[in-house]
């Protein structure tokens, strides 16, 4: 097997502008469904809108493609009607945090067994570069050309806060972690959420003057840290596995439901 | 043996009878009796419920319960309505199977959470944006609600599309006997799956009427679910031929099985001089109304629509044919009437009977004017 079980080689190139991150990370992540040697037919990934969410065209496993915000939420009901499917949650930074902020912290708290991975970005890149919850104080935008007076979200602390059982951020820099993280995202059988520092050059990278994508990410690499060295006074991110628990996933405790109403297993 | 049942009880069993496994939904008065039951009942045939954080996440979770092959089903009342009207376009546009029932209260905005309203007719049929037809039923006895539902499941795995049972607060808690046990006998109607062993196209279509065969994740086939405007592959296209195929044919899956979707009671007789056409709770009343006119004499043809959309154009016009004036009583400001005017042009009288005070029309009121 390779990567190419699980990407469709005859979509490529992808649609993405040059040097934008998306096209590493669906990489790291066919890479992490190779080692982990899943079936394609046993994987679900479900998209929202945006630049991100046509990443399920480039993947030959199942795919539902749907609303924006809302990925999560489809997620959720593909998971329960089948809990032997791996379902992974594609979002951008505005899809699962801004508009569909809602279903990632209850998707969190019921713990459903699903990979939510957000590539951050910053910006809404889709339509034009707009902020984002994830843009950062200050920073340009299509929509703040004063400098965005809003503090931004920490989406990994947010989810970690929501009680989600694995949360890990990483960068496309940090390829080889990344995969890493999504292997043990997919492994285990709560809510996992990776969130992933990449760069939007024709965007935010253009409203904010920060150069070409080799810069941009070089930038990114000085916006975080690794875990074992971050402190909470730190003005870097903390890059790493920021959460891991093994708690009772919503579809183990609903088969507890099930047996206390005197149902047969549903699955 | 007979069961004293209410209407959101009618619900539950008709869901029950028709094979539904899965329901997800948020608390609205009045349809919450619904999501109860259904929560004690489901995992008792290990089915699945869940309560989701709002009505946009119920009828997203539906929709991906169904795609595993879940017959599926959420409850709501007007406001939940508003919210959920993005995936009821994202069902169409897909093509999944799914019940919403709308439990009608007085509106708009949050309106009289307590109090009866057919206020939403016009909202399933426009609700959601870039227009589609829609299937909505509109049972008006306990029994018909049972009968309905099952009827919503069978036409959405038939046509795999969204389908509302429409019912509104006073039916929803009246109560009245139904035989159960002989409606367990009630034909159902499974979605087409897809052979094992042939080539799968999530949208395989030869002609503009087809509906695709399906096939849940994780069964022998790759499948693809698309609310963007895709191919037969369920592959994005710019391609004008192959998007105006998926749109006329997610326009005339419907559109050309009208007949066999309308489903209506019509009590005519000869020489009628009136007609009511009436549908839900407001068909009750005019059903009391129309005997009593009768019983005085008058020539009067009564239409009961069970099926508002697709809107029976026909069984309006036959029931209409040599009346003099056509009445509809409903709780709202004539949402039936305009469609019923639509049918009949200027020709006839259609004279509108609309109350929103949040009570019923009683038959009186149909009476005066009969």
């Amino acid at each position: 097997m390779s990567i190419f079980t699980y990407i469709n080689e005859a979509k490529l190139p992808t649609f993405w502008c040059s040097g934008c991150g998306h096209g590493v990370i669906i990489k790291a992540l066919a890479q992490a469904f190779d080692e982990l040697e899943l079936p394609t037919d046993k994987i679900v990934i479900v998209t929202g809108i945006g630049c991100f969410g046509r990443s399920d065209d480039y993947f030959m496993t199942n795919a539902l493609h749907t609303l924006h915000g809302r990925a999560i939420a489809y997620a959720t009901g593909v998971k329960i009607g089948n809990p032997d499917l791996t379902v992974v949650a594609l979002m951008g930074d505005g899809d699962a945090s801004s508009i569909g902020g809602n279903h990632l912290i209850h998707a969190a708290r019921r713990n459903i067994g699903i990979l939510a991975l957000c590539a951050n970005n910053r910006n809404y890149g889709m339509t034009g570069g707009q902020y984002s919850p994830t843009t950062k104080q200050g920073d340009k935008s299509a929509t703040s050309r004063y400098g965005l007076p809003e503090p931004e979200f920490d989406l990994a602390a947010l989810v970690k806060a929501a009680g989600g059982s694995f949360v890990a951020r990483s960068t496309v820099f940090h390829y080889h972690n990344l995969v890493k993280y999504l292997k043990k995202g997919i492994s285990r059988s709560g809510f996992s959420f990776v969130e992933v520092m990449e760069p939007c050059p024709p965007m935010y990278g253009k409203f904010n003057e920060l150069g070409s994508a080799p810069e941009m990410i070089q930038k990114i690499r000085e916006e975080v840290i690794p875990l074992s060295r971050w402190k909470p006074d730190s003005d870097r991110k903390p890059i790493g596995i920021l959460c891991d628990v093994d708690k009772t996933s919503y579809t183990d405790a609903y088969d507890e439901v099930i047996r206390k109403a005197g149902g047969k297993d549903g699955n | 043996m007979k069961k004293f049942i209410s209407g959101n009880e009618a619900v539950v069993e008709g869901a029950l009878i028709a094979g539904c496994t899965f329901y997800a939904g948020y608390p609205i008065t009045p349809s919450s009796e619904i999501a109860s039951h259904l929560s004690v009942r489901l995992p008792q045939i290990g089915g699945k419920f869940i309560q989701m954080e709002d009505e946009i996440g119920s009828l997203a979770a539906c929709i991906g319960a169904s795609l595993c092959g879940h017959k599926v089903m959420t409850a709501t009342s007007g406001p939940g309505l508003s919210l959920m009207l993005e995936n009821v376009g994202m069902a169409i546009m897909a093509e999944v199977p799914c019940v919403i029932v709308d439990v009608q209260r007085g509106g708009p905005s949050t309106g009289l959470a307590t109090k009866v309203g057919q206020g939403d007719m016009q909202q399933v049929r426009w609700g959601s944006h870039g227009g589609y037809p829609i299937i909505a039923m509109t049972p008006s006895t306990i029994e018909e609600v049972v009968k309905f539902t099952i009827e919503a499941f069978n036409l959405a795995e038939i046509y795999r599309v969204p389908v509302f049972v429409m019912t509104d607060k006073v039916i929803a808690q009246l109560r009245e006997d139904v035989d159960l046990d002989s409606l367990q006998n009630y034909p159902i109607t499974n979605r087409k799956i897809a052979g094992s062993s042939e080539e799968f196209l999530p949208y395989r279509a030869e002609t503009v009427t087809d509906v695709p065969a399906m096939s849940p994740f994780g069964g022998p086939h790759l499948v693809r679910a698309s609310s963007t405007t895709h191919d037969q592959h369920g592959r994005p296209t710019s391609d004008p031929e192959k998007i105006a195929f998926k749109n006329e044919r997610l326009f005339r899956k419907i559109q050309d099985n009208s007949d066999s979707i309308c489903q209506y009671q019509s009590d005519l007789m000869p020489e009628a001089e009136a007609l009511v056409v009436s549908f839900g709770i407001s068909a009750r009343s005019s059903l009391q109304a129309v005997a009593e006119a009768r019983a005085a004499g008058k020539k009067v043809n009564f239409l009961k629509l069970l099926t508002f959309w697709p809107f029976p154009d026909k069984a309006v016009q036959d029931a209409a044919r040599g009346v003099k004036k056509v009445i509809v009583p409903e709780l709202n400001w004539g949402q039936a009437a305009v469609e019923v005017e639509r049918v009949l042009g200027s020709q006839i009288d259609v004279i509108r009977i609309n109350k929103t005070n949040g009570l019923i029309i009683q038959p009186e009121e149909i009476l005066e004017k009969l």
